[in-house]
């Protein structure tokens, strides 16, 4: 229970991060940790189905997408 | 006027809700479906893993939407990358100079992709036994070709194929539904014979149409990643 209060914080300060960096990439890769937490507590809260589909799809592939549009646009945020 | 009336078929929607709620029961332990599909999930569809039961067998033409949803997705983006890919050609020519991947990525991403793929497999053709399916494998399968693109951006999955492939499973899906429509008179029913739960033959069509589903999902995103990263040369 304790551990998982520890990564519910850690979330959150990941969360307002990816709001607050000004390099795009750190904001996209605070947001994959997220996921990532995410799908760790899926998986405590007995979901693993979802845990599998969140780590794929919000940690993986969601990143690759972010990271494609920022190499082809902008990397600081104005 | 218009005021008054519409301010009466808000009253009249607010007492139906408010009928309809008071007969759900909050806060009870199960409520009536899920506790249907817990005691009757495996004895009528044969798959051990509720979710599977529920997500191919009680909510399949659900799951079929789903599919189309990815799908319209799919194409959309294809559409619109292809329009600005011809305008981009001519300027993408001489300016070949993609970078190689360093040595621990590459090699790295060797051995791991047949673990990958078989992973993704793996967690689809056992959607009914064990926790995930089609949708979880196929997005493993993507993530090991997105590694595969990290670490040799120069080399391409093969469109014709993967088109074929893509169109081929979303057919099967359909098909086994219009076969249940012959066989047994409903759309997507499970017209295989259920087999001993706990083992892999069976669960009727489950299992074919999680299989269906895995190799859709897998190489649409893919695709999806393949349109991007050729844009964005």
């Amino acid at each position: 229970m304790i551990f998982q209060l520890i990564l519910i914080f850690i979330m959150i300060i990941l969360a307002v991060a990816a709001s607050l960096f000004k390099d795009l990439i750190n904001a996209v890769v605070a947001c994959a940790a997220v996921s990532l937490i995410t799908s760790i507590l899926f998986y405590f809260l007995q979901a693993p189905d979802v845990a599998m589909a969140e780590a794929a799809i919000g940690a993986g592939l969601t990143t690759a997408v972010f990271i494609i549009a920022i190499r082809k646009t902008e990397r600081y945020e104005k | 006027m218009r005021r008054i009336v519409s301010i009466i078929i808000l009253i009249i929607i607010a007492v139906g809700f408010i009928f309809a709620f008071s007969k759900i029961p909050f806060g009870k332990d199960k409520i009536n479906v899920a506790n249907y599909y817990i005691k009757k999930g495996i004895k009528q569809t044969g798959a051990v893993n509720i979710v599977t039961s529920v997500v191919l067998n009680y909510r399949g033409f659900d799951t079929l939407g789903e599919v189309t949803v990815l799908f319209i997705a799919a194409v959309g983006l294809g559409a619109v990358l292809f329009v600005e890919r011809k305008i981009q050609k001519n300027m993408d020519d001489k300016e070949d100079k993609t970078k190689r991947a360093s040595l621990i990525l590459r090699t790295g991403s060797r051995l791991l992709f047949p673990l990958i793929l078989l992973f993704g497999a793996y967690i689809f053709v056992h959607g009914h036994l064990t926790p995930g399916g089609g949708f979880q494998g196929g997005a493993i399968i993507a993530s090991g070709f997105l590694l595969m693109y990290l670490a040799f951006p120069k080399q391409r999955i093969n469109k014709k194929t993967s088109g074929l492939a893509e169109s081929l499973s979303g057919l099967i899906f359909v098909g086994i539904g219009l076969l249940g429509l012959v066989f047994s008179g409903y759309f997507l029913t499970n017209f295989l014979p259920k087999g001993i739960p706990n083992t892999l033959f069976s669960a009727g069509i489950i299992p074919i149409i999680y299989i269906a589903i895995g190799f859709k999902v897998g190489f649409e995103l893919t695709g999806i990643i393949d349109d991007l990263l050729e844009r964005s040369r």
